[in-house]
């Protein structure tokens, strides 16, 4: 143990370091304050991420396959509005496989544009970011969204409803993380994405079909956002038009603090909970403390860079960057 | 990636024009649909809608210049709504200091630059950051999103800051020779920059680090220093901007400038800066700038809601990134062979 190199606690740092300070600020925000490791308060961090994580869950295969998605916020709220409009007129059982058809639509353009005609995803997505919000508006009229009769309707489990005693959102986004966890760890389709990522041209030239394979991922990630879109409008019943703005980017940041890189190639989606957690937790803890809603976001700036800073810096084994 | 400045002159000069040419099709467009479906008796090509389109276009405009320096250098910044807002809050605050209070009127410039100042401050510390972790500007300037916006609510509360100084109303409403002073801050900053870009060495330098980092490592040419001042400049040019504005409307809201991002990098992907640097210049910016707001005032000329210019906007910017890689295929086609 005392021989330890600097090299090898990088690594081990690198490798473990988003655990290690997840581990830490559990034990911190414990010792500041008993209410914070309690069955309810786990419960309620969880619950409230839920969406977040999952549609983070659909920006990691993106993310890995070497591109971005700035249109899941907007895109989310498009869902929302639409199966809430949808519940009224068509009932429940139709509305949520039209919302999730027309959501897989717009990743399927995306997917198109990005994966076939190989536009900048960056650009393609902060496009639609903005055509997906003046498609809702116009969808919605600009009027606020709610279900007429609140009380009858079974739509409501998905966001309100529990199971064997966990709130459905929680099993939802759980269960999805397993389900596409194994798809990108245990199977030929996921090798493919890691393949895309990390080396476009290698991957084409050993036959896999980048196009198909990025289009799948942006499909993926429609669908996880129907299924937040789902959550949300099955929680609140009602909503506005811009309730997921601002979140593709705090989705991004859930990615990224799981050590995806940007580049492509790399992240798990069990990293990508875990980034998610990270900041659930975080905002949680900060709030108990007494502390305002806004010193998370001084903390969350700190701590995506210093993840992404110490993950670069054990890759290259040296702290600072060797830019001139 | 970036051999395309190695294309036709044809299809370049078409690159070159294209957004002008857009901007006279946007014209030509609102004019004639104006005549059957205006709300107003007002024609759409009157030369006072015009002038304040110009003056509408100045906050965003201002940053959009300091972006297309910091992405023709291969960065991007996303913090700089957040930086807006951490400027207009100095301004607006400082100017009711105890320690000012003897200053009188003077106490103006002084609060002008107390604001322009955290601007480049809070720039340097982006730069800073990209430079010496070497962590990628889309992260860092994501991070600092959310951190600069953080240190907004924690500077100034949840409450909106009000300070209404009638003699800075007064400058921010004067016209000179026709023009308000934000109109002729947009000008001279779309100058400045011009000349920072195409006349000075480190302009040639970012041009040259965006177009390929080793190369211009390799030639010794110092990138750190040269990131860090193109984000001081974006910072100096977010706080400019907030400057401009609240000098005219006096109160700021904690959450003001959100989505400034989003809009400054749309007009300057429209104005035909290539997100992977090494490509771009300021007239195109400003070219991008008019664009939108002649489309988001046009679409309100003929009674379009905003949700139709959310739309338009963004099926524009996708249309203009097919067109523009429709252009350069070619050239990359015959330096693949």
């Amino acid at each position: 143990m005392a021989t330890l190199t600097k090299q090898q606690i990088g690594t081990v740092l690198a490798k473990q370091g988003i655990l290690i300070a997840f581990a830490i600020f559990m034990i911190v925000f414990t010792i500041a304050n008993p209410k914070f490791l309690t069955m309810d308060n786990l419960f309620s961090v969880v619950r409230s991420s839920a969406i977040l994580g999952i549609m983070a869950l659909g920006v990691t295969f993106v993310v890995i396959s070497g591109n971005l998605d700035l249109s899941v916020g907007s895109m989310m709220s498009f869902s929302t509005i639409v199966v809430l409009d949808l519940h009224d007129e068509l009932g429940p059982l139709l509305a949520i496989p039209a919302m999730f058809g027309m959501t897989l639509c717009l990743g399927a353009f995306i997917g198109f544009l990005v994966g076939y005609l190989r536009l900048n995803s960056l650009i393609v997505t902060l496009g639609m970011l903005s055509a997906i919000h003046g498609l809702t508006l116009t969808y919605s009229g600009g009027q606020n969204m709610d279900i007429a009769d609140k009380e009858g309707t079974w739509f409501s489990i998905f966001g309100q409803g529990s199971a064997l005693g966990i709130p459905m959102p929680i099993l939802i986004f759980l269960g999805l993380a397993a389900i596409l966890g194994i798809i990108l760890s245990k199977t030929p389709f996921g090798r493919k994405i890691y393949a895309v990522g990390g080396n476009g041209t290698a991957a084409t030239f050993s036959g896999i079909r980048r196009a198909r394979t990025v289009f799948a991922c942006y499909l993926i990630s429609a669908f996880c956002v129907a299924t937040a879109g789902l959550i949300q409008a099955s929680r609140s019943l009602g909503s506005q038009n811009t309730v997921g703005q601002g979140m593709e980017l705090e989705v991004l940041a859930a990615v990224i603090l799981g050590g995806a890189s940007l580049l492509g190639g790399s992240g798990t989606i069990f990293k990508t909970v875990i980034g998610v957690l990270i900041l659930g937790f975080i905002q949680n803890g900060l709030l108990i403390m007494g502390l305002e809603f806004y010193v998370q976001y001084v903390v969350t700036w700190v701590i995506i860079i210093l993840a992404v800073w110490l993950d670069i810096a054990a890759k290259r084994g040296k702290l600072w960057s060797s830019i001139a | 990636m970036d051999i395309s400045m190695d294309k036709g002159t044809v299809s370049k000069a078409l690159k070159n024009g294209a957004i002008w040419g857009f901007i006279v099709l946007e014209l030509i467009f609102f004019s004639i649909a104006g005549e059957f479906m205006a709300i107003t008796d007002q024609a759409f090509m009157d030369i006072d809608n015009m002038l304040l389109l110009l003056k509408q276009s100045a906050p965003i405009g201002i940053i959009a210049m300091g972006m297309t320096i910091v992405m023709v250098n291969g960065n991007i910044d996303l913090s700089v709504g957040a930086t807006f807002a951490i400027a207009a809050i100095v301004l607006l605050d400082s100017m009711t200091w105890p320690i000012f209070a003897g200053l009188g009127d003077w106490v103006i410039p002084v609060s002008c630059l107390l604001a322009l100042a955290s601007g480049v401050f809070f720039g340097a510390i982006n730069g800073l950051i990209v430079w010496k972790t070497g962590v990628d500007a889309f992260i860092v300037t994501l991070g600092s999103m959310l951190g600069f916006r953080g240190i907004v609510f924690m500077f100034n509360g949840e409450n909106p800051t009000s300070h209404l100084n009638w003699t800075l109303v007064d400058f921010a409403e004067a016209e000179f020779l026709g023009l308000a002073t934000a109109s002729w801050v947009l000008l001279l900053v779309t100058l400045a920059i011009w000349f920072l870009m195409a006349r000075t060495v480190h302009g040639r330098n970012a041009y040259a680090i965006g177009n390929n980092r080793e190369a211009a490592v390799n030639a010794g040419i110092r990138v750190g220093p040269h990131m860090m001042i193109n984000f001081m400049i974006i910072g100096f040019l977010a706080a400019l901007s907030a400057v401009v504005f609240y000098a005219e409307s006096g109160s700021v809201n904690p959450n003001d400038g959100m989505l400034y991002e989003l809009w400054v990098i749309t007009a300057v992907v429209l104005g035909g800066t290539k997100i992977t640097g090494g490509a771009g210049n300021v007239i195109g910016t400003f070219g991008g700038v008019l664009a939108i707001q002649l489309l988001r005032k046009g679409l309100g000329h003929i009674g379009a809601d905003t949700s139709t210019v959310n739309l338009v906007i963004g099926l524009i910017l996708i249309a203009v990134l097919f067109l523009d890689r429709q252009l350069n295929v070619k050239g990359k086609e015959e330096l693949k062979v």
